[in-house]
């Protein structure tokens, strides 16, 4: 989704004027408060509702009503019957990261460096994906990756699956299905920075005497950083927070979160599912902060 | 008074703490090509920025005639500007561009001014296209006929031939001038290259950390420089200490390191006590060690040449004095004069007119190209 | 050629046939909706391709509630695309063009939605409906509202980055050659902001077309094409589907294709 924000006009700097040319006054906030006052009231008061929820009374039902009585049960509860789950969700969405690097850094390198007056039309072949729904681009998954499917075939064939092997309901089909469907959110930040990157660099690494290999590690991956953490980012967290990919290319045994925390809220067990969904939200919150600070991109926060 | 000078009266600007111009008078007369002559965060750009009216002074007046100008909006101000990089609209077509001005003030039929203008910059083919389908000099042409279609009774122009390459530059610096000949309007130009304002300009001004240092011809600005900045700024100069002994109507003695010079009154800024004593490198003569001579020159005597480049039409030499300056020798490559090597010993002699005196109390190096300044 | 040349030469071409695999992988699900929009499923769970048929183009609404959801769906991502635009663009505007105290929460404000999982914004917003004791109107009404909320934050970043371009001198150029502040902003100012906020005005609305897991949370008995898709795939997947889908296909590809010659149209004048 970063597409539109990587896809700046080329070419329009912004050039400094030496002082600051913001304007003072009421303007200002004027323009800034529907805005604001929408994600206050849709964003942030839900946030708090949903806190507050988690710490409602378990016993009630929405059409009793809840009480407020800081059940804080409700966590130890979440984390006692739904912690393989979590666990699940974080090390699929990793999984799924992990591949969606292997797989995104030769592409948009290939795209930034390599790939000449083809550049635009890959480029466009990268987002291409995005023009038709994403339910239904999962579901072919279930054909490509099914018994009947060619991809089976050949794996029966190459004897990487044996004569009864699956590849549709089975982990390898659910990571699969998640870095191929935010593999995109990969390659565009990591292009936006590879694109700047001038190639000189990577002559005069070679100049220096660095083999392809030093310069690759002291050169280009420094100055693809902010693309790299941006597009890790915008891979994991949407990775483990779905459910989509686990409910149609999955079995009951690689339910994630996501699945659990839509199924109690469609059973009406509003605080559990609460407290799992705040406790999702804090456990991302902690594992995006230790890795920001790691990499060293906090302004990209 | 019916000419429309335009008059800059005490006017100060400051951003927070900082004082980019500093109690500002300065009067451009009407019809002058006046350049702004300074170092970057010297000041001139504000200063143009107010009289255009997208900075507005902290205090003091901008005058156009009778007109007091300093509250007026930008659009209400019969003056117009040559951006620095231009500043063309990139999703108008150039002759939309140029038409832009004409448009707002409700000017109906614009084609035929529009053709016309183009044509004064040379641009008539160009009409149809968009300013990123154009070269860096062509860019330029249409900002100044964006500008000047409007016929302000000024132009200012911010640093115009700044993203221009040499060549090219030396090109517009003769065009520019044959149209502000053309057209007669006043043109303030800001540029911080020298060469450029001495090329152009009627008068300079040249300005330093926000006040104007000297405001002059440019031949007597270099010629008779009235601080160390201007006398580094516009070209290169030898400043030496010395202490005057005696001065008359006529002229000035003074005694350096031992030497006795002399310098004419009306070129000395200063005639008391400490001074510096200031020669341009191209009025002064190299000689070998102890030749006669005897025609009134000042004799500065033993140095030793530490440096020699030739540069072509003349040989800029050094040479290292006896108390440890060395003093810079530009000598003309006319072919009847000595050259020198590196470790000649030699004597700097030049005539005393051209000899100007400074207030010891500005430093040495002030306006000296300094290499984080390149 | 030399050999450090040949096996430069070689280097380069695996680097690009490595990358045109991982464009097969992007691309072939799109392949496969295509071809599906021409199936004749012999049963209603099989997802093979069994015989070739035109009648799913020639009877898209065949299926029951299949033209009704996609209406839906339109209807609720032109309503939240027009108000997420519009607020995020003037949103954009004062950060980049206005000073006020608190332009760093408002920065984290933005941010934080596009950085939480679905889920977790579906589950907030349902929270909030139900306490509020909107439990019984959960549908169209909410959809909309919560496809604002996270369209957004994306309208902002898109319409910033493209503010930020801007050089501000040419807004001052305009100043000085007698158009005033509002004549600066329509003739200059917006129509040079204009392709970020039509970009940005696309993106809200595939994002609003899409959605699925927040919808899912907050849509009561309203179904949008995403849940229809989502129903349909729970009882059997009717290949009319598929039509929609490469539609939705063909469509954005023909507005990228129109975009894009536009623009070196004009580039070349």
């Amino acid at each position: 989704m970063s597409a539109a924000a990587a896809h700046v006009g080329p070419g329009e700097q912004q050039v400094p004027q030496g002082q600051d040319e913001r304007k003072r006054g009421l303007t200002g906030y004027l323009l800034l408060l529907p805005g604001a006052l929408w994600l206050l009231v849709f964003f942030v008061v839900p946030l708090v509702t949903l806190i507050s929820t988690s710490l409602y009374d378990p016993s009630g039902s929405v059409f009793a009503g809840y009480e407020m009585t800081f059940h804080w049960r409700n966590y130890v509860d979440a984390v006692q019957g739904y912690g393989p789950q979590l666990w699940r969700s974080f090390l699929y969405a990793g999984t799924a990261t992990v591949a969606a690097v292997l797989l995104g850094f030769p592409l948009a390198y290939a795209i930034a460096f390599k790939a000449g007056r083809w550049k635009n039309l890959m480029l466009i072949l990268v987002i291409a994906p995005f023009f038709t729904s994403f339910l239904i681009r999962t579901l072919s998954w279930q054909m490509l990756l099914g018994d009947n499917g060619w991809l089976v075939d050949i794996f029966r064939t190459l004897q990487i699956l044996g004569p009864d092997g699956h590849l549709l309901a089975t982990p390898f089909a659910v990571v699969t299905g998640l870095t191929y469907n935010f593999l995109p959110f990969m390659v565009l930040p990591l292009y936006a920075s590879l694109e700047k990157l001038d190639p000189r660099l990577l002559e005069a690494g070679a100049d220096l005497y660095a083999t392809p290999l030093t310069t690759f590690r002291k050169v280009t991956l420094p100055l693809a950083m902010p693309g790299l953490v941006a597009g890790t980012l915008l891979t994991f967290i949407p990775a483990a927070g779905d459910y989509i990919n686990s409910e149609l290319l999955g079995t009951p045994n690689t339910r994630m979160i996501g699945n659990e925390i839509q199924d109690l809220f469609a059973a009406g067990s509003y605080p559990v599912a609460a407290a799992l969904s705040v406790t999702l939200m804090a456990a991302i919150v902690a594992l995006v902060t230790v890795y920001v600070r790691r990499s060293g991109s906090e302004e990209l926060v | 008074m019916t000419r429309s000078d335009l008059v800059l009266s005490s006017v100060t600007k400051r951003f927070g703490s900082f004082t980019a111009v500093d109690d500002l008078d300065l009067t451009v007369p009407e019809g002058s090509f006046f350049a702004l002559l300074g170092p970057s965060g010297c000041g001139k750009t504000t200063t143009l920025r107010m009289v255009a009216g997208l900075e507005e002074p902290t205090s003091g007046t901008v005058h156009l005639g009778d007109q007091d100008i300093s509250g007026l909006r930008p659009y209400k101000r019969p003056v117009n500007t040559v951006f620095q990089s231009y500043a063309l609209f990139p999703h108008l077509s150039i002759a939309e561009n140029v038409a832009f001005g004409l448009r707002r003030r409700g000017v109906k039929d614009v084609k035929q001014q529009v053709g016309e203008m183009l044509e004064l910059v040379e641009l008539e083919q160009y009409a149809g296209r968009r300013p990123a389908q154009l070269s860096g000099g062509q860019q330029q042409r249409v900002a100044l006929a964006r500008a000047l279609i409007n016929r302000p009774q000024v132009l200012l122009l911010d640093e115009p031939l700044g993203a221009l390459d040499l060549k090219l530059r030396r090109q517009m610096q003769i065009e520019l001038k044959r149209i502000q000949t053309e057209v007669g309007i006043t043109f303030v130009h800001v540029t911080h290259d020298q060469e450029e304002a001495m090329t152009m300009a009627d008068t300079i001004a040249v300005m330093n950390g926000g006040v104007i240092e000297q405001m002059g011809r440019p031949l007597d600005l270099y010629e008779n420089p009235a601080t160390t900045f201007v006398s580094n700024f516009l070209g290169q100069s030898n400043l030496v200490g010395g202490q005057v002994l005696e001065r008359s109507s006529q002229s000035v003695l003074i005694d350096v390191h031992g030497s006795k010079l002399l310098a004419p009154s009306d070129r000395a800024r200063s005639a008391e006590g400490d001074v510096w004593v200031g020669i341009r490198p191209e009025k002064v003569f190299l000689a070998a060690a102890e030749s006669e001579f005897d025609d009134g020159s000042n004799l500065l005597a033993g140095g030793v040449v530490t440096d020699v480049s030739y540069v072509g039409v003349s040989t800029q030499y050094l040479a290292r004095m006896p108390w440890g300056q060395e003093l810079m020798v530009f000598e003309q490559n006319t072919g009847a004069r000595d050259s020198f090597r590196p470790g000649d010993r030699v004597d700097l002699h030049w005539m005393p007119a051209h000899t100007f005196l400074l207030d010891a109390t500005q430093a040495a190096d002030a306006g000296v190209e300094k290499e984080e300044d390149l | 050629m030399s050999r450090l040349g040949t096996r430069r030469w070689l280097g380069d071409r695996l680097v690009m046939l490595f990358a045109v695999l991982v464009l097969l992988y992007m691309l072939v699900p799109v392949g496969v909706v295509i071809l599906m929009s021409f199936n004749q499923p012999a049963s209603r769970q099989g997802y093979t391709f069994d015989a070739f048929t035109l009648d799913n183009w020639t009877n898209i609404c065949g299926p029951y509630q299949l033209c009704d959801s996609v209406t839906i769906s339109i209807q609720i991502g032109l309503l939240a695309t027009v108000v997420a635009t519009a607020l995020g663009a003037l949103m954009a505007f004062a950060m980049v063009r206005h000073r006020f105290r608190g332009r760093g929460t408002a920065n984290v404000a933005i941010f934080l939605p596009m950085a939480s999982p679905e889920i977790v914004l579906g589950s907030s917003l349902l929270a909030l409906f139900v306490s509020a004791g909107f439990a019984g109107q959960l549908g169209f009404w909410t959809i909309f509202v919560a496809h604002v909320m996270f369209c957004l934050s994306f309208v902002v970043v898109t319409v910033k980055a493209r503010l930020a371009g801007l050089d501000p001198r040419l807004e001052q150029a305009a100043m000085d050659l007698y158009a005033n502040e509002w004549q600066t902003f329509w003739r200059v100012t917006f129509p040079l902001v204009f392709p970020g906020i039509l970009a940005a005005a696309l993106l809200s609305f595939s994002l609003s077309f899409d959605d699925f897991i927040i919808t899912n949370l907050v849509s009561g008995q309203t179904v949008t094409f995403p849940m229809f898709v989502w129903g349909a795939a729970q009882r059997g997947i009717p290949p009319q589907i598929n039509v929609v889908g490469t539609i939705m296909f063909l469509l954005a590809l023909a507005l990228v294709v129109i975009g894009e010659l536009n623009s070196r149209r004009r580039l070349r004048g």
